[in-house]
């Protein structure tokens, strides 16, 4: 998978060391990969658990609601921290974000690699939670009063919150400081890739909110640990003053996974319809720009049943709405991006297009949840779960799988495609539309999200059929997304190995990435020259 | 685009005056909710179709016939450019609008209590709720048994936590508001003239018995309330 990295002159190092001890940002990249797919596996099995539990009226796996509550905890919170947000913006901005801008490194490699560390650390703290005596059963939300008068052990959730702003925060400012100076000569603004510039409009919303968050746990750590009561209102504190702060990060925290993904797939839409993409300045400075914008002022929408003076749901509702507006954009300047074109199907491409069903599926469904009367019934049910579970986990992560397809070739030298590949995407494909769909249909009638029985609705029937059929279609469903998973990672770790070499520019993109450095690119990324460009190049044109 | 946006100006405007109109008699927001609904499904469901057959006709339509083949679409001018952004923005802005304000009625049909609704004291502990009427008769739902109401008459929960952030959804009448120590929020229902049978849920995580934070809630006869709370004081 790996060339040798050792130039002439340097003693050579032992394969390990050279990994743990290195500051290409090439490699923290693979690191970030490995470490979020892991944390993938791990909060897929909680997953299965979950959902094996939900299968049947009653309990049958767990032994008790905590127990429970704390797969649903680590699920939760692994998925977002661990795994969507590393490896879109650790994993997938690291490796590529400086070879396509022709940059030989990030600006400060150091810092680099003590982010990806902090990271793991992260991660090896999270899955401490399954051996600790009082394990967090919080949620990722950590709502107080609950996490504060709760036994569990909140402080391992505010721990690994920190490393992973802080190595968040580090990685933000390293990726800023790269693209604003470390441009190829000739390089300007207009000519980014557009998975650039989401990156950069990602960690701007980063650096901007992860404090707010940083705080807000703080605080939940003193109240707890200290005696405060910051959110204690039988001290003069305040309940939603936690829920305020929380959500004025991770609502912006969604765009950080969102707005990669996007970027990502239009990187692979143009290159495999070999057309420019649609409307490339209304994209970025109305459609990316425009979301980082609206980003920090829509956090209400997830307090609409909070109790939150009306005129401040009422203003939110307009706010969130108009979110349409960038988004839509965006949305039409993907699908351009086909018109015209002369599209070539592989693995990453059919990854793209059912990205293209999510991202609608799942954004549509958010408009009924952005009208505050509508959420004051939807909110906290199951029909949430699933639209958040379509547009985030399942837009993002197949967005995600998409680009590994993509860029196989460029890390490893070979295909990751076959019929390995075109199985585990059926699969997947069709597990999350078994898996959710159900779950929008009982959620509309008021299946409670965060429950591991329903027996107060067990003889309400929808369409005919009773909550415990959907909820029985959904864990099938997950089986069948597991089937895949499991298919895909012995593909990806057979591929990097033993699979089809490919040549250097497999899908003949402009992008720099490919046009300008072997697969896999060596240290310092171009060999011996450096990348200039012209003012009229551009990554996405192929038809001068 | 100005004349655009005074035209949305005025539909939200109307959308006010209508609801100043309507709000004497006794409205149903669970009747009002699923209108709504409706209307949103029929709506993302145009769009959604829209955009998916566009997507699938482009998909299939622009398949490459030879691997040396590229796209074709011509680099936009400035006037387009700036065209395909403002008019799909003034489309977005105006169904966004128009589902705001039709929003903002069903809102107001939920905000505003009647005057004439039995007022029910709600407590939230880990993991029951109590209720209390107004005559101090208090029905301790710990036990999980049914909560009774009197149908054809609007009742109003008045709501707080002892412990931690609970919430009281009644999917049935499709509404549900947080329930938060130091703090009191409100939901009203009109429960139909018939007897009706409807789940109580605690829709906040609040730990361990979360799932079984329920009761039902049952809309009968005035007659048997009054009997059913009498008989709740006699037991004190
Ligand atoms: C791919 C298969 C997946 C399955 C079958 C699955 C299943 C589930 C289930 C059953 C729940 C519990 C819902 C409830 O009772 O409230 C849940 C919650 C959740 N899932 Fe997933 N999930 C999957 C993937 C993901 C991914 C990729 C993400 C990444 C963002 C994700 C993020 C979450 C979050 C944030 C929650 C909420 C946890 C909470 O309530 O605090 N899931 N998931
Ligand atoms: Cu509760
Ligand atoms: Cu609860």
């Amino acid at each position: 998978m790996s060339t040798p990295t050792t130039t002439a002159g340097h003693a050579a190092v032992p394969a390990w060391k050279e990994w743990i001890l290195t500051t290409d940002h090439k490699r923290i990249g693979v690191l970030y990969l490995v470490g979020s797919m892991a944390a993938f596996g791990v909060a897929g099995l909680m997953a299965l658990i979950i959902r094996a539990e939900q299968m049947q009226l009653g309990m049958q796996i767990v032994t008790s609601g905590t127990q429970y509550n704390g797969f649903l905890y680590f699920h939760g919170a692994a998925m977002i921290l661990a795994f969507l947000i590393p490896g879109l913006t650790g994993f997938a901005a690291n490796y590529f974000l400086p070879l396509m801008i022709g940059a030989r490194d990030v600006a400060f490699p150091r810092i680099n690699a003590f982010s990806v560390w902090l990271f793991y650390f992260a991660i090896v703290l999270a899955l401490l939670s399954f051996v600790v005596p009082d394990a967090p059963d919080i949620m990722w939300t950590g709502y107080p009063p609950y996490s504060v008068t709760t036994s569990a052990n909140t402080s391992m959730y505010v721990f690994t919150v920190h490393l992973l702003g802080f190595s968040s925060i580090l990685g933000a400012v390293n990726f800023l400081v790269t693209v604003i100076y470390m441009r190829a000569p000739g390089m300007g603004w207009n000519q980014l890739n557009m998975f650039v510039w989401t990156t950069v409009a990602a960690f701007v919303l980063q650096l901007v909110f992860i404090p707010v968050l940083a705080a807000a746990v703080t605080l939940l750590l003193f109240d707890k640990y200290l005696g405060t009561h910051f959110y204690d209102p039988s001290a003069g504190g305040d309940v939603l003053l936690y829920q305020n702060l929380f959500w004025f990060y991770s609502h912006p925290a969604v765009y950080v996974i969102f707005l990669p993904a996007v970027g990502i797939l239009y990187d692979i839409m143009a290159t495999m319809a070999k057309n420019r993409v649609f409307n490339y300045k209304a994209a970025v400075y109305v459609g990316i720009w425009g979301t980082v914008g609206i980003a920090g002022i829509v956090w209400v929408h997830h307090l609409y049943i909070s109790g939150m003076p009306d005129w401040i749901r009422l203003g939110h509702m307009v706010t969130t709405l108009l979110i349409s507006v960038p988004v839509g954009i965006l949305t039409l300047s993907l699908w351009g991006t086909l018109y015209k074109g002369a599209i070539t199907y592989n693995t990453a491409m059919m990854y793209a297009a059912s990205c293209l069903y999510l991202i609608l599926l799942g954004g549509l469904t958010g408009i009924p949840l952005a009208i505050p009367s509508m959420t004051l019934h939807l909110s906290e049910t199951s029909y949430v779960h699933a639209h958040f579970h379509f547009i985030m986990a399942l837009f993002s992560a197949f967005a995600l799988f998409a680009g590994i397809y993509y860029w196989f070739p460029k890390m490893t030298g070979r295909y990751a495609d076959g019929p390995l590949a075109t199985a585990s995407f059926w699969l997947n494909f069709i597990g999350v539309n078994v898996t959710f769909w159900p779950l929008f249909i009982i959620g509309k009638e008021g299946m409670p999200r965060r429950y591991w029985d329903y027996e107060m609705f067990k003889d309400v029937q929808v369409m005919g059929f009773y909550f415990e059929d959907y909820h029985k279609v959904a864990t099938i469903g997950a089986f069948t997304i597991a089937l895949g998973m499991l298919l895909q990672t012995i593909n990806f770790v057979y591929a990097a190995f033993a699979g089809k070499p490919a040549p250097t520019n497999p899908w003949n993109s402009k992008s720099l990435e490919w046009t300008h450095t072997v697969s896999p690119p060596g240290p310092g990324n171009f060999g011996d020259t450096d990348v200039v460009v012209d003012e009229n190049w551009s990554p996405y044109e192929y038809n001068k | 685009m100005r004349k655009l946006l005074s035209a949305m100006t005025g539909l939200a405007g109307g959308a006010l005056l209508s609801t100043q109109a309507f709000a004497q008699e006794i409205r149903n927001p669970a009747a009002e909710w699923e209108h709504l609904w409706n209307e949103v499904i029929m709506d993302i469901t145009v769009i959604g179709v829209i955009m998916s057959v566009a997507a699938i006709v482009m998909l299939v339509k622009y398949r490459a016939t030879s691997p040396e083949q590229v796209g074709t679409a011509k680099k936009l001018t400035t006037v387009q450019s700036i065209s395909f952004a403002l008019i799909p923005a003034s489309i977005f802005m105006a169904d966004d609008f128009y589902l705001a304000a039709n929003g903002w009625t069903v809102w107001n049909a939920y905000r505003r209590v009647p005057e004439n609704a039995m007022e029910v004291k709600v407590t939230a502990y880990q993991w029951y709720f109590e209720f209390e009427y107004p005559d101090g008769t208090v029905a301790d739902g710990s036990d999980f048994s049914a909560i009774k109401v009197p149908a054809g008459q609007p009742t109003v929960f008045r709501m707080t936590s002892e412990d931690v952030i609970h919430s009281f959804g009644l999917p049935y009448y499709r509404v549900k508001e947080d329930v938060m120590p130091g703090r009191i929020t409100y939901i009203w229902i009109n429960p139909d003239k018939e007897q009706t049978e409807a789940v109580l849920q605690c829709a906040e995580f609040c730990g361990d018995s979360h799932s079984q934070m329920a009761n039902p809630i049952h809309a009968v006869p005035q007659a048997e309330f009054d009997a059913w709370l009498a008989e709740l004081a006699a037991e004190g």
